[in-house]
């Protein structure tokens, strides 16, 4: 056993390495699982994974960098357009129509995510929030604005059938789990390939050079930037980051959800992945992963509890926004302490205005 | 060029509702340093009350007056219960708890509610008025929407100028430590803050709920305009608040009216950046420049 | 009569005061002198009840007052003047005076603005500016006027010479000298500038690290070179 781990020291010394090995131990577990599940199942988990990418990229930015978005609804909602305008386009038969659709989803995000991310770095607490929720807000409603984004009533979004995947596919997966592979499945291992890597790449860049500056500047800006780091360029990176994820998770989720339409991204949805990241407890992904399945799994649950309770179904269905208000709520007065570590920024801004005010009335 | 009278006309009107938002927005503001954002579900809140009321055969008036009296009371338990403990604190956590109370006072009211739209009742005709053959663009409900703005503003300067309690509520904003040696009860004066914004956002719901719909979204647009209006005004001024509504009120009805209506939230994004990078201290603060 | 009766007081594990006894008589200039973080602010802050007193008590004209909210105190006759000049910056001068006077010594006429104008006539002048247009100096008498609108019996001032110029310092202290007759005051002044301070003070305390370490008229304790240069820095 020890002489196991010694040989597999060089291999798991290196971040990257232990990322991958640790990615790839966990999706091998999670494709036994879906392949095991039923239908219903197999959908929250592919939801699971969307909403645990954009959670994801979503703690990178609050979690290291330290700002605040509740955009990140709207840059799902660009993704998706973006994926369901390409799919449109290309047919969506087969699984390259698939990749080409999410990587055209990345790239519109990564412009967009600088495009707000060079005027949000300046930015910081409520005023941050305040434009970001704007964004929120404005971004869905263009669809209604060119008739190319479908209006109200949103686009259908083409999406390969199973039996039209290549073969070596069809059968690694077979192979793998021993149940023939189904449109729902496919969503879901494509969802949970996807997170992996995604995460993989997350890990690596929190643990990389760039990773120590975002945190270097979410912790104490000012020795930052003295330290010869680029603020301002090190808080766009995070955006353009965190946006292109939000990107590839609005292209899952129109995959997962088959038609694009801007009434799938409110307000609501913005702040429920915040909910998600706050829950998990900032700054860590394994936190936004349990963030993202209480996305996917809580609704259910909650919509059941309140048609308990004698609700009808509309009604039933808004318990969902009042349990995630109240774990922001809640998280926030009760478990400060839970997300003080990746609040330190802010904190360190208010110690450093409180210091200055208590210079004044400090003990004689 | 009738048309430009028309936009004008309801960009002033649509100004006056912002106005009041942002005010109410400012007052929270200066009290506590907290940017209110579950300001609209507040309202919101208390416009349903008041519906209630109506459909229940209570005069108009009185209605609004309750609401009134609901959106004081609302906003000073608000501050008192969940407030209170992250003054001072962090200021992401203030903005992530009022984001919360969003969420939470919007599912409330729709499970209490309903999820469907409902007719509000306005007080006088929300008919555009005719001029001879033609009509003009604002309608008598319009106008009182103007003039209920304009009492309020009057009222709180009456109030923050010319009374004790108002010097009060500025000092125990402005420093509360000396403002407690002064022997002011500072945290009182902060739950009165609170509840007199709330009261202010609760005539604002009215007014935006009159002669139209309502359901427990139909004030999710006045979140980001009321902030919007308020960052223009610089968040610190009661008067900024106000030219800043009536700012955004008309460029938004121009947008809405020349360009397209979807286009007018990204182009108060747009307001708002250029404000926020070029004057961070807004169009008309006199104070120091702001951290933004 | 204002005495302070064994008081203690802590940051976390640091002990900031340490059983500070002492008493100011009505009519008279106590100076509280001491390094800096001797703990004189902290005396000042106990006082009123912004820092927690661990021990000891705090008597004015017999009523203990150790625990009353310091919303209160100025109901109860005693003032004090924060130190950095605590005017309310956003205020004007006349907001800052009224807002003085609100909150008065219980039973006690309300003091009108012009009087504060009489003493200061400087503040007159500037009547409707805003305190932070005001000079280092004026905002000192700002603070002191706003403190006399509340008709206190006992006045505690911190660090009223704090940068301010030794022509401005002389004429406060003058302005106080006075007042201390005129309005029959009880003065509690904390002040680092020993010198200056102990030429208007009748009595002396001095503190260092939380403790008195000597108090006596004030005569007696400028006359002791020993002491002067241990903790008074003259």
């Amino acid at each position: 056993m020890e002489r196991l781990r010694s040989l597999l020291r060089p291999v798991t010394s290196v971040p990257l390495a232990r990322h991958l090995i640790v990615a790839l131990v966990a999706l091998l577990v999670v494709m036994a699982v879906i392949g095991m599940s039923s239908q219903y199942l197999q959908t929250r988990y592919a939801e699971m994974a969307y909403f645990a990418i954009a959670a994801g990229g979503l703690t990178l930015l609050t979690g290291l960098s330290g700002q605040l978005s509740l955009g990140h609804g709207a840059l799902m909602a660009v993704g998706a357009y973006a994926a369901t305008l390409v799919l449109e386009r290309t047919g969506g038969e087969s699984l390259a129509d698939v990749f080409v659709a999410l990587l055209v989803a990345i790239g519109v995000c990564a412009v967009v995510g600088v495009v707000v991310g060079v005027p949000a770095a300046r930015l910081h607490g409520p005023y941050i929030a305040g434009a970001t929720l704007t964004l929120a807000v404005a971004v869905p409603r263009l669809a209604n604005q060119w008739d190319v984004l479908g209006g109200e009533q949103g686009l259908q979004v083409p999406v390969p059938r199973a039996s039209e995947l290549p073969a070596w596919i069809q059968d690694l997966i077979w192979f793998f789990t021993a149940v023939e592979i189904d449109q729902y499945s496919f969503l879901a291992y494509l969802g949970w390939l996807l997170l992996a890597l995604t995460f993989v790449a997350l890990a690596n860049l929190s643990r990389s050079r760039v990773g120590r500056r975002w945190r270097a500047v979410r912790d104490d800006d000012v020795s930052a930037e003295l330290a010869g780091i680029h603020l301002g360029r090190a808080r766009v990176v995070a955006f353009t980051v965190s946006a292109m994820c939000a990107g590839l998770a609005g292209g899952l989720m129109a995959m997962n959800v088959r038609l694009t339409a801007p009434g799938a991204f409110t307000i609501t949805l913005s702040l429920t992945l915040l909910a998600a990241v706050v829950l998990g407890g900032l700054g860590s992904l394994t936190g936004a992963l349990i963030g993202a399945g209480v996305l996917a799994f809580l609704p259910h649950f909650a919509t059941d509890l309140g048609e308990s309770f004698g609700l009808s179904a509309t009604q039933a269905a808004e318990v969902t926004p009042v349990v995630y208000g109240l774990v922001l709520m809640l998280v926030i007065l009760l478990a400060p302490a839970g997300i003080v570590g990746s609040l330190r920024p802010f904190l360190a801004r208010l110690s450093a205005t409180s210091a200055l005010g208590s210079t004044k009335e400090k003990t004689t | 060029m009738q048309q430009f009278l028309d936009t004008t006309l309801g960009g002033l009107v649509l100004g006056a509702v912002y106005a009041a938002f942002a005010l109410a927005l400012c007052l929270i503001w200066r009290s506590t340093r907290i940017v209110n954002f579950a300001q609209a579900a507040m309202a919101m809140v208390t416009t349903y009350i008041a519906l209630t009321l109506i459909n229940a055969d209570v005069p108009y008036w009185v209605a609004f007056v309750a609401a009134i009296a609901a959106g004081f009371g609302l906003g000073a338990v608000i501050e008192r219960v969940i407030i209170r403990p992250v003054e001072g604190k962090a200021e992401l956590n203030a903005v992530i708890l009022t984001l919360g109370l969003f969420m939470v006072l919007h599912g409330l009211t729709a499970i209490t509610f309903g999820v469907q739209h409902r007719g509000f009742p306005a007080p006088v005709s929300t008919n555009a008025i005719a001029v001879g053959d033609s009509s003009i663009g604002i309608t008598p409900f319009g106008i009182l929407t103007i003039v209920v703005v304009a009492v309020v503003m009057a009222g709180l300067v009456v109030l923050f100028r010319f009374t004790d309690l108002g010097l009060r509520m500025r000092a125990a904003a402005f420093n509360g430590e000396v403002s407690r040696l002064l022997g002011v009860r500072v945290g009182r004066m902060l739950t009165l803050g609170w509840a007199l914004a709330a009261a202010v956002g609760a005539v604002a719901g009215m007014l935006i709920a009159g002669g139209d719909l309502v359901n427990p979204a139909f004030m999710d647009p006045f979140v980001i305009y009321g902030f919007i209006a308020a960052v223009l005004g610089g968040l610190d001024s009661p008067l900024g608040s106000v030219i800043g509504g009536l700012i955004l009120g008309l460029s938004l009805s121009y947008v809405t009216g020349y360009i397209g209506e979807h286009l007018a939230p990204l182009v108060a994004l747009g307001i708002l950046m250029v404000v926020l990078l070029v004057r961070p201290s807004g169009l008309f603060a006199a104070a120091a420049a702001r951290r933004v | 009569m204002f005495a302070v009766e064994d008081l203690s007081a802590a940051y976390g594990p640091v002990k900031a005061l340490n059983g500070v006894t002492f008493t100011a008589s009505r009519g008279q200039v106590t100076a509280v002198l001491g390094a800096n973080g001797a703990g004189k602010t902290t005396l000042l802050r106990t006082v009123s009840g912004l820092v927690r007193s661990t021990r000891g008590s705090v008597q004015l004209d017999g009523k203990d007052i150790t625990r009353t909210a310091t919303e209160k105190l100025t109901s109860y006759g005693l003032a004090h003047v924060p130190e950095g000049r605590g005017v309310i910056a956003e205020l004007t001068v006349v907001e800052n005076l009224r807002l003085g006077g609100l909150h008065r010594s219980t039973g006690s006429e309300p003091m009108p603005i012009e009087r504060i104008f009489e003493l200061f006539p400087r503040l007159g002048e500037r009547r409707d500016a805003t305190a932070h247009q005001l000079s280092g100096g004026e905002r000192q008498m700002l603070v002191i006027g706003r403190a006399l609108m509340a008709r206190p019996s006992v006045l505690l001032l911190d660090e009223p010479s704090l940068g301010l110029a030794p022509r401005v310092v002389a004429q406060i202290f003058d302005l106080l000298r006075g007042l201390v007759q005129t309005e029959e005051l009880t003065v509690v002044l904390v002040e680092q500038n020993a010198r200056s301070a102990l030429s208007i003070a009748d009595h002396g305390v001095v503190l260092n690290l939380g403790k008195v370490v000597a108090s006596a008229p004030a005569a007696e304790l400028a006359a002791d070179e020993q002491l002067r240069h241990a903790y008074l820095g003259f």
